[in-house]
């Protein structure tokens, strides 16, 4: 460095003005989005879509259908990863910068009430309302946040139980049935029942069920934690108690979706609850010792079928958008009859629409359709609240500790409510 | 080279600022560096825009953020709103481990909120930090001593041993979290039934284990780099004068390779402080291998600003222990290496 003095000037000018657009850009976080909401009602023309790595090939023969009939207001499509927590990030990055280019994004379930809060999400009314007859209740409420619908349902997902039919000829409606029926598993040297209780997402969804199931709910109405009750500790226990007497066995405690599928595919369990996905690889794939044996019903509950946790996608406008009447109209588009249709054979995408779900031709192909309408039916949204980040670490956390036994269920279950409780205090 | 002459011939009039005090001659020369400089610094200009665009401008940004309260939910509208200053109140909640209460003011974390896992993670980071590094060093120097001797196939050996810390650490963690799943390869070769990712201690060893194999050739290059600079010269006159081979390396080797040993485990402590993609991925930061980096990430989804504060004091933590190294154990990464050079020489 020969000459620092010289480099003063440019170098200050330069930190000088990045520092003041920090203050300009950093302060703010949100705004509510109000007079956002109102703008390009009627706009028309091209626009994106975004959404998850398409594993399965569906986005793109749709988007050129579209694209055919609509030569003017074509669509494009941005692919993100497939991984959950960066399509997150990736929707927050943009919609936080106001990318006026996100007009249609795929939403998870679990991500709607905190976008809507966020003010990123158009709300799907008057104008801009989508017509949501015929579609599964459950897939309705978890697009919506207090009462007002943020994102159309597109596709579903719900919790099965998986068992084998050599075994056990009459599948358990409830859970204490099941726990009965681990004398069999026994009998067979084989493991009971697994779920996904490895400390992520997943155990979220289990413990969730296992709350549900018993008439518990983590939340109440009002987004409020609702924890300290009979009914959840009663759900969580059943957990707890099938970890500690070897019904569930030791290693379920690090299964992801795929280690249960691999070890109910070995004949290693007699009874696994996962996602619908598992029917087609289970029935097909060589190594799969249960292709012949494998039997599908809903989760078991208190006194009848289980509370499934809700899964699945919606379609959402973003406020910042410019075209939002060719947004709706794809919005309108995805959710259309047809469309289903083509999620379900093509991509195993489990549909929105109650009467697909009776359509000889689809139930002949994906044969577990019926049973998944029966725990969409009974689905409860997983927590609806804008805070999900912290309520779903809050639930991982405790539900993790308490399944190990390494605290009581209570006190997992009493942390749980203060720990939401905490978070949705705000500062 | 006109540095190695010292500092003095180059503090020119020019750097300096002093009054010129030199004759006719030196007026024109001095004019000459005078429109050089200017020139420089609007040749420097870009570099030094990018630098404040990619550094100092995120820099100051957390910095602000880190002092704004996260945006909180209006109960009426169940809409965000701007948070608004907070002062060092999210240092505070930090450090004090205290979350919002539902009534206002705070309380101590619930466990459960990432709020209670500060101390936790900054204790499982530090304890990462020091085993790893330990192990890295001892088996690095070993592999080390060994590349260092002439052997056949020597290049082999070198660029073999370099095939771990050239895979992506994102594919490193998932190749280990195969071998250490419950049917995977740990297990099936020593006939174990542990859950390696699923209880406190089979999950930091690990993590160790893991970070220890993909890091332990990095710092093998850099001290076998130390090591070929000492002369031969230096290891036959003490063999001449009797010394055993303990004492050559406890009295030679030890001393001359230390300023490049200081400066591979500067490196690698602070490496290890950040510690981020092995644990996040084994083991999602269950059974307290939670690290501060997973923690800041985690922060991140549930509010920017708060996660700006834990950033800020990873970064101070970080600082402080590099200066202490530089300050205290003289690893000193600028002036050592330039003595080390010139001894080569």
């Amino acid at each position: 460095m020969k000459s620092p003095k010289f480099l003063l000037p440019a170098a200050a000018a330069g930190v000088l003005a990045l520092t003041l657009s920090a203050c300009g850009g950093g302060g703010g976080t949100t705004g509510g989005g109000g007079g956002d909401a109102e703008q390009g009602l009627d706009g028309r023309g091209p626009i994106t879509y975004v959404q998850g790595k398409d594993n399965s090939n569906v986005v793109r023969p749709l988007i050129e259908k579209w694209n055919a009939a609509h030569p003017n207001e074509k669509v494009t499509f941005k692919e993100q990863t497939d991984a959950a927590d960066q399509q997150h990030d990736d929707l927050v990055q943009n919609y936080q910068a106001k990318n006026p280019n996100y007009d249609v994004a795929s939403v998870d379930v679990v991500w709607t009430a905190e976008f809507a809060a966020k003010g990123w999400l158009q709300p799907l009314k008057d104008k801009m309302a989508v017509d949501t007859k015929g579609m599964l209740e459950p897939t309705i409420e978890a697009g919506s946040y207090k009462g007002t619908l943020y994102a159309a349902p597109v596709s579903s997902d719900g919790g099965i139980l998986y068992y084998r039919k050599d075994l056990v000829p009459t599948p358990p409606k409830t859970w204490d049935e099941m726990m009965q029926m681990c004398s069999v598993a026994k009998a067979n040297n084989i493991g009971c029942y697994a779920g996904q209780f490895k400390k992520y997402e997943g155990l979220t969804v289990n413990a969730s069920e296992a709350i549900n199931s018993f008439g518990g709910s983590v939340l109440d109405k009002d987004g409020k934690p609702s924890l300290n009750t009979p009914e959840a500790k009663t759900g969580l226990e059943n957990l707890a108690k099938a970890y500690a007497d070897g019904n569930i066995p030791k290693e379920a405690i690090t299964y992801q979706e795929e280690e249960g599928r691999q070890a109910f595919q070995d004949g290693k369990l007699l009874f696994h609850r996962n996602w619908p996905y598992v029917y087609n690889l289970a029935t097909t794939e060589a190594s799969s010792k249960v292709k012949d044996v494998l039997g599908m019903t809903a989760l078991p509950g208190a006194d009848g079928p289980g509370a499934s946790s809700l899964g699945g996608h919606s379609a959402a406008v973003s406020v910042y958008s410019k075209n939002k009447a060719t947004a709706l109209d794809f919005v309108k588009f995805l959710t259309a009859e047809e469309q289903q249709k083509f999620f379900a054979t093509q991509g195993s995408l489990a549909p929105v629409l109650g009467s697909l779900y009776e359509d000889k031709e689809l139930v002949a192909k994906l044969p577990y359709l019926p049973v998944l309408k029966t725990s969409i039916e009974n689905a409860v949204p997983r927590p609806v609240s804008p805070f999900y980040p912290a309520v779903t670490k809050a639930i991982q956390e405790n539900a993790y500790s308490a399944i190990k036994g390494e605290k009581t269920v209570e006190s997992a279950l009493s942390d749980m409510q203060k720990s939401i409780e905490s978070a949705s205090a705000g500062q | 080279m006109s540095t190695e002459l010292g500092p003095t011939p180059v503090k020119s009039p020019a750097s300096g600022g002093t009054p010129i005090h030199h004759g006719p001659k030196g007026v024109g020369e001095d004019n000459k560096i005078l429109s050089q400089g200017k020139w420089a610094s609007w040749l420097l200009a870009p570099t030094i825009i990018a630098l404040a665009v990619v550094i100092v401008y995120p820099i100051i940004s957390a910095l602000v953020m880190s002092f704004q309260k996260d945006a909180g939910l209006d109960p009426v509208t169940g809409l965000f709103t701007a948070g608004g200053p907070a002062g060092v109140q999210n240092y505070v909640n930090w450090l004090a481990q205290q979350c919002s209460a539902p009534g206002g003011g705070t309380v101590a974390c619930p466990p459960g909120t990432l709020g209670a896992q500060f101390w936790s993670a900054t204790a499982t980071t530090f304890f990462f930090t020091v085993v790893t590094v330990t192990l890295e060093t001892v088996l690095g120097f070993w592999m080390a001593l060994i590349m260092a001797r002439t052997f056949r196939g020597r290049s082999l050996v070198r660029a073999a041993v370099l095939v771990p810390w050239a895979i992506p650490t994102a594919v490193t963690a998932k190749l280990w979290l195969f071998i250490f799943a419950f049917e995977g390869i740990a297990n099936k070769l020593f006939n174990t039934t542990i859950l390696w990712t699923g209880s406190e201690w089979p999950a930091k060893w690990a993590v160790i284990i893991a970070d220890v194999w993909k890091t332990t050739p990095f710092m093998a290059l850099l001290i076998l780099a130390g090591l070929q600079m000492i002369p031969a010269e230096v290891y036959e006159a003490a063999k001449v004068d009797g010394a055993t081979t303990w004492q050559r390396f406890r009295m030679i080797t030890l001393p001359l390779v230390k300023p490049a040993l200081m400066v591979a485990v500067l490196f690698r402590t602070l490496d290890a402080l950040r510690m981020f993609d092995l644990p996040y991925i084994l083991t999602g930061g269950a059974n307290n291998t939670t690290t501060l980096s997973i923690l800041v990430i985690n922060q991140i989804r549930q509010g920017f600003n708060a996660a700006a504060a834990l950033s800020t004091i990873t970064f101070i933590i970080i600082f402080l222990v590099a200066f202490i190294f530089v300050r205290f154990l003289g690893a000193n990464v600028v002036e050592q290496s330039g003595a080390t050079g010139k001894g080569k020489k």
